[in-house]
């Protein structure tokens, strides 16, 4: 099918994924679109210096996001002839992939298996989340 | 570094080094020589501050903040009670653009300015007002809580509106700059810059008394409840409390580390629900006092129940102490909260006018009712008046205790384990507090002498002294140099105030009519 557009959730460590997807995007003349969330609740607590001090921490935090996790990933994709759009965001993970997800009414979603700890386990992980919410057909890559 | 910067050091240290000597040659105790010396110092400025009216008891400094909260209620029409809803919906992110998340949210900075000002006033402040003004102290600290809620949306406003940005995108706002900016705007740049210093003057003391030494005073006098009374190691021992709190406010503040602060932060939210869950229980324990509570709250606030001064040391202990807690018209919330991202200010102000609310309104009443309901108050079994205790100035309560105490026995009269809870939350509030405090302090210190290490340094080691001092002093010179600082802080804020709140009106006006022709959305949730 011509025009599929797959979101690759891209937490900054595990490359498989990514190279996975684009393989699959490749085969089938799809596009990807790269996002990766930094974990930021609107309701966690700070002081007051921290308050002050806010705006500039996050220009800084999505500056390395971008030159750490982001442009390197872009950087490996180059040359594979997948067409390739990214964004990085603050918020709840699973929620900003689902939210992505419909926004961009992409097809398939591709998610690492990050996170195998017992807590995880217990208090649910990014591919747990995705996969009782996810609204399109999720592949999560081990 | 200057003289000017050096000097209240070395006259600090002047002060107190040959007296430290004196107490190791079995002269008075060290608590008793820093009381003496600290409360000849600060004696004349608290005088003035609580001066009365010509021929009565009133002091001028109360009608101040009663008739400034008064003029805000009026003037922007009662929006404390109209925009109530619309506060909630903006801190719930309801109005939040998604594309800012990772910015302060209403949220964060209503939580960080509740957390400087959830403290003590809730809890030692409330039961000085009881004890000394009677039950109707509470009627008119609600009302003071609820009028209040009107200056802090005027100031917090402005704090947003007229903060400084820097290149490097950190932000400074506050009194000193909606003075400085916001006056020299409308022309009265002189004035504006006059009030701006001696604002920064009165919040440095500010920071010292009620945000430190206080707290410190009555984290120990908890810790000393607990640790045996009179018999435990630290009774009249306060200067060891204090230097263990000083450490770690050290640690914190001139360290670096911020895990321990992140930590409080995290804390203190979860101490103030236990606070006032194990509150509501005791209530509904006592549901059947509750519909009296009120009755002798209503009773106390009109008419004479046997406290001194009557219905009017009521209405004194009342306001003194809501304006203690809350800090509306203070000025120093409007540091904490100028740091939210938004492209409207007037929505930090709507935002902020929930402080008072749950500050005044919920939790230091839930303390008035927990402290008249369990009946530690003496009362006349005759009569049904409280007995007054002409000694300690106050009504004679159980077990003789004031402040921190009182609210301690209050609690433990239900829950026997309670003071032990109530001992960590006090050390928590008091060190959170303390940190926003020395934040607040700080900016002070930075606007009259610059930014600079070692001036932030010398702010920070001041700073330290006085948690020492704090928790070395009697209550009643600490809590009459706390008050003082503070109020002298809204004396110069409210005059600004005045000046700049049709500057608020404008914004306000405009942004209620784009709210209402939906200009401004909701963003879906």
């Amino acid at each position: 099918m011509p025009g599929q557009l797959f979101l690759v959730a891209y937490d900054g460590e595990d490359g498989g994924v990514v190279s996975y997807a684009a393989d699959h995007a490749k085969t089938m003349g799809a596009s990807l679109h790269v996002l990766h969330v930094l974990e930021w609740s609107p309701y966690s607590f700070l002081t007051p210096e921290e308050l002050a001090e806010r705006h500039k921490r996050r220009t800084e935090e999505l500056a390395r996001a971008n030159d750490i996790v982001m442009a390197p990933i872009l950087k490996s994709l180059n040359g594979t002839g997948v067409e390739v759009s990214s964004d990085i965001r603050y918020g709840n993970v699973v929620d900003l992939i689902i939210g992505t997800a419909k926004d961009k009414e992409a097809d398939m979603i591709f998610v690492g298996r990050s996170g195998n700890s017992l807590a995880d386990r217990v208090f649910g992980s990014v591919p747990i989340g995705l996969a009782q919410a996810a609204p399109v057909a999720t592949v999560i890559v081990p | 570094m200057s003289y000017r910067m050096i000097a209240p050091v070395l006259a600090l240290l002047s002060l107190l080094l040959p007296r430290f000597a004196a107490a190791q040659n079995g002269a008075p105790s060290i608590d008793e020589q820093i009381n003496a010396t600290v409360g000849a110092v600060t004696g004349p400025f608290v005088s003035f501050i609580f001066a009365p009216f010509p021929g009565t008891t009133f002091p001028w400094i109360v009608m101040w903040l009663v008739v400034g909260a008064t003029v805000f209620t009026i003037y922007f029409g009662f929006i404390q009670f109209r925009a109530f809803a619309h506060s909630i919906a903006l801190v719930k992110g309801d109005y939040s653009d998604p594309n800012d998340a990772g910015e302060v949210s209403h949220f964060q900075a209503l939580a960080t300015a509740l957390s400087g000002t959830v403290g003590l006033g809730n809890i030692a402040g409330v039961a000085v007002a009881v004890s000394i003004g009677g039950p109707g102290a509470t009627f008119w600290m609600i009302l003071a809580g609820l009028m209040g809620m009107a200056s802090k949306f005027t100031e917090c406003t402005l704090g947003v509106k007229y903060r400084n940005e820097y290149a490097d995108g950190s932000v400074s706002g506050g009194p000193m700059y909606y003075l400085t900016k916001g006056m020299g705007e409308q022309g009265r740049g002189a004035i504006g810059r006059v009030l701006a210093v001696l604002f920064a003057i009165f919040c440095i003391l500010g920071s010292w008394g009620g945000g430190n030494m206080f707290q410190a005073n009555q984290a120990h006098a908890q810790l000393v409840n607990i640790t045996g009374g009179e018999s435990s190691f630290l009774s009249g021992n306060g200067w060891i409390t204090g230097v263990v709190i000083a450490t770690i406010v050290f640690i914190v503040i001139v360290g670096g580390i911020k895990s321990i602060a992140k930590v409080t932060e995290k804390v203190v939210p979860f101490m103030a629900l236990i606070y006032v869950g194990a509150a509501v229980v005791i209530l509904i324990m006592n549901a059947d006092k509750i519909g009296w509570a009120f009755g002798q709250i209503f009773a106390g606030a009109f008419t004479d129940v046997g406290v001194a001064g009557g219905l009017v040391g009521a209405l004194i202990q009342g306001f003194k102490r809501a304006a203690f807690s809350n800090e509306a018209g203070v000025g120093s919330a409007a540091i904490a909260h100028s740091a939210v991202r938004t492209k409207e200010p007037i929505t930090e102000g709507f935002v902020s006018l929930l402080e008072p609310f749950i500050d005044t309104v919920v939790i230091c009443t839930m303390t008035a009712l927990v402290i008249v309901i369990t009946g530690v108050l003496n009362t006349d079994p005759e009569t049904g008046r409280y007995l007054w205790d002409a000694e300690a100035g106050r009504i004679a309560t159980a077990g003789g205790v004031g402040g921190v105490e009182l609210t301690s026995a209050a609690f433990e009269s239900s829950f026997s384990w309670f003071p032990f809870i109530l001992a960590i939350a006090v050390v928590l509030f008091a060190f959170s507090t303390m940190i926003s405090w020395s934040y607040y302090g700080l900016k002070a210190w930075t606007y009259l002498f610059g930014e600079g290490k070692v001036t932030e340094l010398i702010f920070k080691i001041l700073f330290c002294i006085f948690v020492v001092i704090g928790a070395a002093m009697n209550l009643g010179p600490v809590i009459d140099f706390s008050d003082a600082a503070i109020f002298a802080m809204a004396v110069v804020n409210i005059i600004g105030l005045y000046f700049l709140m049709p500057i608020v009106k404008a914004e306000l006006n405009s942004y209620l009519d784009r709210l209402k022709s939906g200009e401004i959305k909701r963003y879906a949730h």
